[in-house]
């Protein structure tokens, strides 16, 4: 599961630009600082690879995947 | 439920107070990942400088010690000298560590002092507002270098690696960027040695991270990324400079 904490999210968009499945995009939505947040389209396509949260320079990703299929 | 990726322990909760696509985040993060990795937390002093980075000791999750612009290594001798027991690190910018302060770094790495400096090289002045700095690059156009930095009207880039290799006491020297998780394992990797040098007793170490600064390049994040890959890592080749053949023993 990737979860976005919106409200960190500065809408810089390395995720996007670092996500091999091209899943990630910017929010038309803004947050409370007047960012576009990082949305994830397709949860189901997601590789786990863990690359979008390594770009993430503020640390808004966070990663999490059931333990049995890890 | 298994937790691939989290913040690590070493950082506080505090969000970033960094303009958006700045690499101080990542970096911020892979320091805190290896004090995390070699438990270095609780023994640890972060040593902040002046400029973006002085906000350091509301993010790290560890003593700090804030330091008069540039004197950084010099506090952070004196921390090493008085309690040796403690892990010492600095955090400085470039416009800290290779301008005001280039006397105390070439200092302490000249003696060889027992301590561990995390350099940010944005090749400006970034808190600022993006004046130009010794590690500007040629032709690279900053709010006091309007025309681009041409060296005989705003002198040559100063290359902090190459002037520090020729002294006798640093143990470790690498140059490493973070624009892609890969990069990121090997600047780890750099980290964990500086850390593991000074753990050793071995002397100075140093890591110098090319890192891009989206707001006073006048870039997009995604842009600056790139601007890093592709022209600074030319100017500024990374790499390991120098490996202490005890930095890699045990």
């Amino acid at each position: 599961m990737v979860e976005i904490d919106t409200e960190r999210c500065k809408g810089c968009g390395l995720c996007v630009e670092a996500c091999p499945r091209k899943i990630l995009a910017l929010s038309t939505e803004f947050n409370k600082a007047g960012h576009h947040p990082a949305v994830l389209l397709d949860p189901d396509r997601c590789i786990y690879c863990l690359a979008c949260a390594r770009l993430c320079p503020d640390l808004a990703i966070t990663i999490s995947k059931e333990a049995e299929t890890v | 439920m298994a937790v691939l990726f989290s913040r690590p322990q070493s950082l506080t909760d505090t969000p970033f107070r960094y303009c958006p696509g700045c690499h101080h985040g990542l970096a911020h993060r892979l320091v805190a990942e290896a004090l995390d990795e070699l438990n270095l937390r609780e023994k640890a002093v972060g040593i902040a400088s002046v400029g973006c980075s002085v906000y350091t000791n509301e993010f790290f999750n560890c003593d700090t010690q804030q330091a008069a612009h540039g004197r950084a290594p010099a506090v952070a001798t004196a921390v090493k000298r008085a309690r040796p027991e403690c892990f010492v690190f600095t955090y400085q910018g470039d416009g800290d560590l290779a301008s005001i302060g280039m006397a105390e770094t070439i200092h302490a790495a000249a003696r060889g002092e027992n301590i561990s400096i995390i350099f940010i090289n944005n090749a400006c002045y970034g808190m600022t507002g993006g004046q130009m700095a010794p590690t500007t690059l040629p032709e690279q156009k900053t709010t006091t270098s309007p025309l681009g930095r041409e060296a005989a009207r705003e002198g040559n880039p100063v290359d902090m690696m190459k002037l520090l290799d020729a002294l006798e006491g640093p143990a470790y020297l690498s140059r490493v960027v973070l624009t892609s998780p890969g990069k990121q394992a090997a600047a780890k990797k750099s980290i964990l040695r500086a850390f593991r040098a000074q753990m050793k007793g071995l002397g100075f170490s140093l890591v110098e991270i090319l890192s891009a600064c989206p707001s006073n390049w006048r870039m997009t994040p995604v842009e600056a990324l790139h601007y890093v890959d592709e022209v600074m890592a030319k100017y500024y080749p990374p790499g390991e400079v120098r490996v202490a053949k005890e930095v890699l023993e045990g």
